[in-house]
């Protein structure tokens, strides 16, 4: 960590977005993190990302549970609203603020244990309600906030920093988010800023949940040799399958898409994304084959990276549930409590 | 990743040649390198170590900030005041916030609140070492040489035409801008050194010093004495009321002259002109036109002397030639000029110029500014001495060495006139070329400099150095009132910087000089360094060639007069860490935040040899009799 503030001091040519900002307005407090954790790379990574998109710092929603990953949601976007829930418990927390309000752009920074030990129940029901919003794993392997024990992603037989070995099989959180239905699933490392984001960038604008499990070193508890979770392992053994590009809604589109290398994927809103597949094998719009590929590599110790699966088609929450098109707190007081006689009638059909 | 799958992320289409062709790992180890990086050390002439004076200022070590400045510039109380600054425009802190650092400003404070210095001065042998040295002038480049050889045991005579020492210094800068006092006091640590001053002895032949002066060696800093004529109908039956911008200030330094007329016009709009104007305006002028045949940009005068002239109510008047001297019954009436028009392109060039129009000036007295000359009639031309085909004499660029071996040329008198600071440099350059010549040394084979580095990290998160980025604005500098100001010839117009300025001043300095030195086998590419560095100098990326680095770069480097730090490759990709010193505030982030100690900060000091360190490493390789 750092006792000097990053001054305000700034590139005198450092580029503005839409509304006139420099990415150092979308930066949030000073870490306290140890310095050259994998997490500020993301953080840095959000900030980027946020700032491309032109996201008005005030519609944005950031939440998080517990951990050191979960920290990082005050040291971006620093004119967003935070809610730091109790351990595992972010996807709830997401759901009810969503519900309320569909017209934020959530962000939730969780860490391996948070997602995948105690938080794993709520993080599965998130995914299957397709809840609109982008989800990050900062996925460092262990409980980087208490010291560093082996999380439910910590692999076969890596090495604890005093020795030991772990003999538990890991939860992947990629497979289990593709099981489970999941519309939008990538893998990326936090020293690869060049892929990472353009995923985020993707995620933030996808309608629906956007999964994004970031390799992220934890440079104190476990990057030594043995772990594989290190920055010198991880960047052995990763893959980048498909590369995402992410094209924001243009008047005219000019991108041209030199046919054959690139696969262009309309959001939503009308932005893209292009599809760059570096491993002519992989399919990242067929489910059973991707995670088929995913598991073989896997066996091999590789983690395949990228936009390893997408499907704009699927209905997010808002759409199942046949939810007002506008915030709650836009609807007026008749709309939303229509009084007494409305509800007898509405108890009267299920009588 | 591999350092494969990071290349497939770049579709550059040049990649492939761009790889044949990468860049070469930086050598820090050569002594221009950590030199360049601190702007002002590099841009100074003297080499003086400001970010280091400034710091002992920020201490309230006055003193001490006096003596780092005396040691590369001689004259710390003068260039206060009134140096050239060659400094301040390289300044970093103007390319971060347009105003430099006020480094001349700072010199003066330390020069206005040091103790008595005497104590400190270098020591001068009582026994001499039988060489004896002649200097013609006693401006600052003969000054200088004295400064530098007297400590050796030289016996050093200065001759001088005038009564006073000083050269253009006395002479020519006027007193509100440069004080006596100052003046005098700091040339009195040099000529109280032991030197043979002989005033009112001009040197009128070359030969007869060489001849019957019996001095091993000469150095000719006798200045650019010869201001420029102006050729123009009615210049010779005007010449009453015409001057000789340089030669007029000079009779004015001396009493001489005490008044001008109403209404003048200066012609020229250089430094000189500068002083012409503002001198004009305390001996009796109320209108002053400054005329210039070109527009702004093409202006010679520095930017502060054209605001200390404005600040007066002087006009400037633009796009003005010079076409005659216009006279009514025998006496000057004004001056008549073309008006000119010029084209200019994107760069601000002038294309094409045309005469639209003519114009008359009323006058009382006209002062020529347009440029100076070095001439000298005094030196004979079969001495040995080359002389080029303007008359100019031929000097070496580095020793200063004349075509005879035992004459040295310094300051003005070498190539033509530039500054104090320049001149000042000039003579520590001859005073080494001098000492080797007088021991019998090859004087070419100097010693070169030299960059040390220390880390000034103290602790978990202290460095000695205050990393903090202060975001003050440069402080303005107080004036005399401008009706004060004119009541005397001599009233100071600066005032000097309070207190509290100089509190907040000394901040805006970015320790340059406190270095970012790399490590390329420790990185673990964790980007720490790169996310926290808040003016994204650093990027880690593949190796590529300058042109196709340079705009690739986190934010692009598009300043080419600052170089890029490429390291190593990375132990873990072979990537490279690259860095753009050219915003770089020296935070010390990139070091505080990296978790392998990758990146260092290490102050560097410059050893900049001058003639005693000449004279110790000739006297470190002499045979030692047992
Ligand atoms: C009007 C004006 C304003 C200036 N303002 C500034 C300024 O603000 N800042 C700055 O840095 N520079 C300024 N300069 C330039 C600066 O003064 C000179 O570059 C500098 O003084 C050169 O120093 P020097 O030692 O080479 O020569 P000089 O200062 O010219 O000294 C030469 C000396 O040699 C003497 N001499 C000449 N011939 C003989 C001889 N034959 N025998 C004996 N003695 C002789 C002269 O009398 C004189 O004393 C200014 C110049 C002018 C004209
Ligand atoms: C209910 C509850 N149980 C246990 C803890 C202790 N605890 C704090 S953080 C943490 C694990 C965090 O691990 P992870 O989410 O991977 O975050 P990291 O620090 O590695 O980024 C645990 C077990 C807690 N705060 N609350
Ligand atoms: S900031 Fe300080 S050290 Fe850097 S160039 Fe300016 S005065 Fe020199
Ligand atoms: S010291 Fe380091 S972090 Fe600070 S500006 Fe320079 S390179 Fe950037
Ligand atoms: S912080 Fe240190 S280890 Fe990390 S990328 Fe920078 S230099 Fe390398
Ligand atoms: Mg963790």
């Amino acid at each position: 960590m750092t006792f000097i503030a990053k001054p305000k001091v700034a590139h005198p040519s450092l580029p503005r977005n839409a509304l006139g900002s420099t990415r150092r307005d979308y930066e949030g407090a000073l870490s306290t993190l140890c310095a050259g954790c994998g997490h500020d790379s993301i953080t840095a990574a959000i900030v980027e990302a946020s700032w491309a998109l032109a996201i008005e710092p005030q519609n944005m929603v950031k939440l998080s549970g517990i951990g050191c990953s979960s920290k990082t949601t005050a040291y971006f976007v620093s004119g967003g609203h935070g809610f730091n829930s109790v351990h595992g418990r972010m996807p709830s927390i997401a759901m009810g603020a969503n519900a309320a309000n569909r017209a934020l752009t959530y962000i939730g920074v969780s860490g391996d244990g948070d997602t995948l030990s105690i938080g794993l129940g709520q993080f599965c029901h998130a995914i299957r309600r397709n809840l609109n919003m982008l989800y990050i794993i900062e996925n460092n392997g262990v409980y980087g906030l208490t010291k560093g024990q082996f999380s439910a992603s910590a692999d076969l037989g890596t090495k604890a920093k005093k020795g030991e070995t772990n003999f538990q099989p890991p939860i992947d959180p990629v497979l289990l988010a593709m099981t489970l239905g999941a519309s939008f699933v990538a893998r990326s490392f936090s020293g690869d800023k060049e892929q990472l984001v353009p995923l985020i960038q993707a995620g933030l604008k996808h309608q629906g949940f956007a999964l994004i499990d970031v390799l992220s070193p934890c440079v104190t508890f476990n990057d030594h040799e043995g772990s594989t979770k290190s920055y010198a392992y991880t960047r052995e053994h990763y893959e980048p399958a498909v590369h995402a590009d992410f094209v924001p809604l243009q008047p005219e589109i000019t991108v041209d898409y030199r046919a054959g290398e690139t696969l262009p994927v309309v959001l939503h809103d009308g932005s893209r994304i292009l599809l760059r597949k570096l491993d002519a094998a992989y399919d990242p719009t067929n489910r059973t084959s991707a995670a088929t590929h995913i598991q073989e590599r896997m066996k091999l110790g590789e983690h395949l990276t990228g936009l390893l699966y997408i499907d704009e088609s699927q209905r997010d929450f808002h759409d199942i549930n046949a939810t007002p098109d506008a915030p709650l707190n836009s609807l007026p007081f008749e709309t939303l409590s229509p009084g007494s006689k409305v509800l007898e009638k509405a108890l009267a059909a299920y009588r | 990743m591999s350092v494969a799958a990071t290349q497939q992320y770049d579709d550059n289409p040049r990649r492939a040649s761009i790889l044949t062709l990468l860049m070469e790992p930086t050598d820090t180890s050569h002594p221009d390198y950590y030199h360049r990086v601190v702007d002002c050390q590099w841009a100074c002439p003297a080499h003086t170590d400001v970010p280091e004076y400034i710091r002992l200022i920020a201490q309230g070590r006055f003193t001490d900030a006096y003596m780092v400045n005396r040691e590369s510039n001689v004259f710390p109380g003068i260039l206060g005041r009134v140096c050239d600054r060659p400094c301040e425009p390289a300044c970093r802190r103007g390319r971060i916030e347009q105003k430099p650092v006020a480094i001349c400003r700072l010199k003066r404070v330390a020069a206005d609140h040091r103790d008595d210095v005497t104590k400190l001065l270098p020591k001068i042998p009582k026994l001499k070492n039988g060489k004896r040295i002649a200097c013609i002038g006693a401006g600052c480049a003969s000054l200088t040489v004295a400064n530098d050889l007297m400590p050796l045991g030289y016996e050093v005579t200065i001759f001088e035409q005038y009564g006073e020492p000083g050269g253009l210094m006395r002479t020519n800068i006027p007193s509100f801008r440069l004080p006596q006092t100052v003046l005098s006091e700091e040339i009195g640590m040099i000529t109280g050194m032991g030197v043979d001053l002989r005033l009112n002895s001009p040197i009128k032949s070359m030969r007869e010093l060489l001849d019957k002066g019996g001095f091993d060696a000469v150095f000719v800093g006798s200045g650019a004495p010869k201001g420029k004529e102006l050729k123009l109908p009615g210049r010779e039956a005007a010449a009453a009321n015409v001057h000789i911008g340089i030669d007029w200030l000079e009779s004015v330094a001396f009493g001489h002259v005490e008044k001008i007329g109403k209404r003048v016009l200066i012609i020229g709009v250089g430094n000189t002109a500068m002083d012409c104007c503002r001198t004009s305006l305390r001996l009796g002028a109320d209108s002053v036109k400054v005329m210039a045949r070109k527009p702004r940009g093409f202006f010679k005068a520095s930017v502060w002397e054209l605001e200390d002239a404005e600040e007066e109510s002087v006009a400037i008047i633009i796009n003005r030639s010079p076409k005659a001297f216009v006279l009514a019954s025998g006496k000057l009436t004004g001056m008549l000029f073309d008006q000119m028009e010029y084209d200019l392109d994107a760069r601000g060039q002038i294309t094409a110029e045309r005469i639209v129009g003519e114009e008359f000036l009323p006058a009382d007295d006209v002062i020529l500014a347009i440029g100076q000359e070095n001439a000298f009639p005094w030196v004979e031309r079969n001495l040995g001495i080359s002389f080029d085909k303007w008359d100019v004499p031929v000097i070496d660029k580095i020793t200063f060495q004349s075509t005879r071996p035992e004459v040295f040329f310094g300051g003005d008198a070498a190539f033509g006139p530039k500054n104090i600071i320049w001149a000042v440099e000039h003579g520590h350059q001859a005073a080494i070329s001098i000492h080797r010549y007088a021991q019998g040394e090859a004087v070419a084979e100097r010693l070169a400099p030299t960059v040390n580095l220390q880390s000034r990290k103290m602790g978990m998160h202290e460095w000695s150095y205050s990393n903090d980025y202060t975001p003050v604005e440069r402080r303005l500098m107080p004036h005399v009132s401008i009706k004060e100001r004119f009541k005397k010839l001599n009233i100071e117009v600066e005032l000097g910087f309070t207190a509290e300025q100089v509190e907040q001043e000394v901040q805006r300095c970015l320790n340059c000089d406190v270095q970012t030195v790399f490590v390329a086998k420790l990185c673990i590419e964790c980007d720490a360094c790169i996310d926290i560095c808040p003016v994204d100098c650093l990027t880690i990326t593949h190796n590529g060639t300058e042109n196709e680095l340079r705009p690739r770069l986190k934010a692009p480097a598009k300043n080419l007069a600052q170089p890029l730090y490429v390291s190593a490759g990375l132990p873990q990709t072979g990537r490279v860490m690259v860095k753009d010193e050219d915003l770089c505030v020296h935070c010390g982030l990139c070091a505080e935040r990296c978790p392998t100690a990758a990146w260092d900060m290490q102050k560097s000091t410059l050893h900049w040899p001058l003639a005693t360190a000449e004279a110790a490493s000739l006297e470190a390789r002499k045979p030692k009799i047992a």
